[in-house]
């Protein structure tokens, strides 16, 4: 009698602790990350460090983001590169480069350039922040990644033309945030890598503060990039989102 | 003996006229082809030097890898200090940096905004120093088709076929769109101060030229440079001059472990020219190898036609006591006779053609329209003092080669028997 007790009290046990709960769906988790990121606008300033084949190289800049089809930038430092500013509006962006007063759209095989030399391409800039919109997702494995647990999903893209046709991406089980991701062509080979080295509480939202890039292609030691103030749901004025605004 | 032959040959012309021919025509094509490839081989070696490899190229080790993807992002760094030393530690030559670039060339419209676009492959040479040698070394004014050349900073020359085609005017503005040096996309305005056709079709198709300091400036470039060209002062390659000179200049390095420390290549230790002659060298003497094979054949065959022909002329020599040896031995310096007169004709006819194309040339920018090879369109022959000789190879050879294996039926006629065949 007093076996059948403690079996069925541990077995409660294990069930309250989750240990025998079935993990969420692949789609389930997908859509929490994005939902933890997203949303309705935000101003954002960040530090840039380009470690390259040459040298370190640290650029600065603040975003202004409005849903996930606007977003405006300029650039803050260095000399050579402050008051270079760029839009994106949907699928179409702009660059305006103080040096020759002029506004480039970049399109075509532009995009697929460094966005300031970083491993982080114009194409990268482009895609849709809502990973849900782009993939179907699986659970593959779990794994503790930076001391955190993490899930290990296997996404498949279920749109054409994307930048990267697969992803594998390491989520805080907690947290809801990505810390790690590697990229990869229809081939299956490895084209960039990101991971995460801190992540913040700001606002209610757990977020990815500063981040690694590495352009599996590129020699170099990749791009950091830190999140040093950001701020949900600001006041952001319509007309900054204007080709206009750029000069 | 020979005036004994030589009257042979030229009172029997049956037994002449044929080998001649075959000789000259085939002396001819030797000859002429000879000229063609020395002329095209020349022209390949003279333009990659001009706008490419120089006598001589310095550039970073790791630039060096992979310098056909143009990667200014690993050029040399301290350009003006190596090309003092390199003015001080090597005099015989005459020394310039340049930057070749890519990008996007893109023409605004009056608001601003891009009318037209195209892909630019830029070339930045030291324009506006006193000393600089790249005007007379590319020809630049020679090439001029309109406006006029660069006279300051900011000024460019666009490929004439480039510029209608994006329709640009003399002295509009272009923005040049590209890379830093630190990968960062850049952009930069220019003048176009003229146009200019190299006659070179992978230059001609979108090339722009510009001053290195404006480009240094433009790409994040201070002090950079993708390649030093180093040319002889008397602008005549010599191999192993060179050679020896990228070597005594990379032995200076040999211990810096730097990715991005100089090193010196020769021309022909460049972008696989050393594999490409080594080709044309084995390639021409095999050509002319199967040449021979192929018309010694022929003469063979004809030697065996005339050899029936004349079966009763060698016989009734035969019963005459005319040794064997001395048949044969005859009949071998007749053939050296006919080789020498048909090579001497296929040459004369062939130099003339070689002289004629070492003129005007073979325009062949209808095949190199989409070519990315520095050569020049107008393919023009060389004549060189080899090219009078280089028919005797294969005129004479196959001619003596024939007739010894025709010849050879001499030794199997049978003395007793020839009476017999004469009554017949």
């Amino acid at each position: 009698m007093k076996k059948t007790i403690a079996f069925t009290f541990i077995l409660i046990l294990m069930t309250g602790t989750g240990l025998t709960q079935t993990p969420p769906s692949g789609e389930e988790i997908l859509s929490r990350v994005d939902a933890n990121i997203g949303s309705d606008n935000k101003i954002a300033t960040a530090e840039m460090i380009i470690n390259g084949r040459r040298g370190t190289r640290s650029l600065k800049s603040k975003s202004w983001i409005y849903g996930e089809e606007k977003s405006y930038t300029e650039y803050l430092a260095p000399a050579r590169d402050a008051g270079t500013k760029m839009l994106k509006l949907g699928d179409q962006l702009w660059t305006y480069f103080p040096s020759t007063d002029r506004t480039i759209k970049i399109s075509g095989h532009m995009l697929r350039q460094s966005v300031m030399g970083s491993d982080l391409s114009y194409e990268d800039m482009m895609e849709d922040p809502e990973l849900l919109n782009l993939y179907e997702a699986n659970v593959i494995d779990e794994e503790i990644f930076l001391d955190r647990p993490c899930w290990i999903l296997e996404l498949t893209a279920k749109v054409e033309n994307i930048s990267y046709p697969s992803r594998k991406i390491w989520v805080d089980k907690e947290r809801y945030v990505s810390l790690k991701e590697e990229r990869f062509a229809r081939s299956g080979k490895l084209l960039k890598v990101f991971e995460v080295k801190e992540v913040r509480r700001i606002q209610n939202r757990w977020v990815p503060s500063y981040m690694v890039f590495k352009d599996a292609l590129k020699s170099g030691e990749g791009t950091e990039y830190k999140i040093e103030t950001i701020e949900f749901n600001a006041d952001i004025p319509e007309a900054l989102f204007t080709k206009a605004s750029l000069r | 003996m020979i005036k004994f032959i030589f009257k042979g040959i030229l009172r029997d012309r049956s037994r002449s006229l044929f080998p001649i021919l075959v000789v000259a025509c085939g002396v001819f094509l030797t000859v002429l082809f000879y000229c063609y490839m020395g002329g095209a081989m020349t022209n390949f070696i003279d333009t990659g030097a001009k706008f490419n490899s120089g006598h001589v190229k310095i550039m970073s080790r790791a630039y060096a890898e992979k310098s056909g993807q143009m990667p200014n992002d690993l050029a040399y760094i301290g350009v003006e200090r190596l090309m003092s030393e390199l003015k001080q530690d090597f005099p015989g030559y005459v020394w310039t940096k340049r930057i070749r670039f890519g990008g996007l060339l893109d023409v605004p419209n009056e608001e601003g905004e891009t009318r037209s676009q195209g892909p630019v492959a830029g070339l930045a040479l030291d324009l506006f120093s006193k000393d600089s040698l790249e005007w007379e070394l590319l020809g630049i004014e020679d090439s001029m088709v309109r406006g006029k050349a660069p006279q300051k900073s900011g000024e460019i020359l666009l490929s004439d076929e480039f510029a209608n085609r994006l329709g640009v005017s003399l002295g509009e503005t272009v923005t040049l769109i590209g890379s830093t040096m630190y990968g960062s996309m850049a952009a930069a305005n220019f003048t176009v101060a003229g146009t200019v056709h190299f006659g070179i079709s992978a230059l001609d198709r979108g090339a722009m030229v510009a001053d290195v300091t404006d480009i240094q400036a433009a790409l994040d470039m201070e002090d950079a440079a993708g390649e030093i060209l180093g040319f002889f002062k008397d602008f005549v390659y010599r191999e192993e001059e060179a050679g020896l000179t990228a070597l005594n200049f990379n032995a200076k390095y040999e211990g810096d472990e730097d990715e991005f420390a100089p090193v010196m290549k020769s021309l022909h230790q460049q972008g696989g020219l050393v594999e490409f002659l080594g080709m044309i060298d084995l390639y021409i003497p095999i050509l002319v190898t199967v040449f021979v094979i192929i018309m010694s054949i022929i003469l063979w065959n004809a030697g065996l036609i005339g050899s029936l022909r004349r079966y009763g002329e060698i016989g009734v020599r035969l019963a005459m006591g005319e040794n064997k040896g001395h048949l044969y031995r005859s009949m071998i310096i007749e053939s050296l006779i006919l080789g020498c007169v048909g090579t001497v004709i296929g040459t004369a006819f062939a130099l003339v053609i070689a002289f004629w194309l070492q003129e005007v040339g073979f325009n062949m920018s209808q095949m190199l329209s989409n070519s990315t090879l520095l050569i020049n369109d107008v393919i023009r022959a060389k004549v060189t003092p080899t090219s009078y000789v280089i028919g005797f190879i294969p005129g004479l050879l196959a001619n003596v080669l024939g007739a010894s294996i025709a010849g050879i039926g001499i030794y199997r006629r049978r003395t007793a028997q020839l009476m017999k065949e004469l009554e017949v």
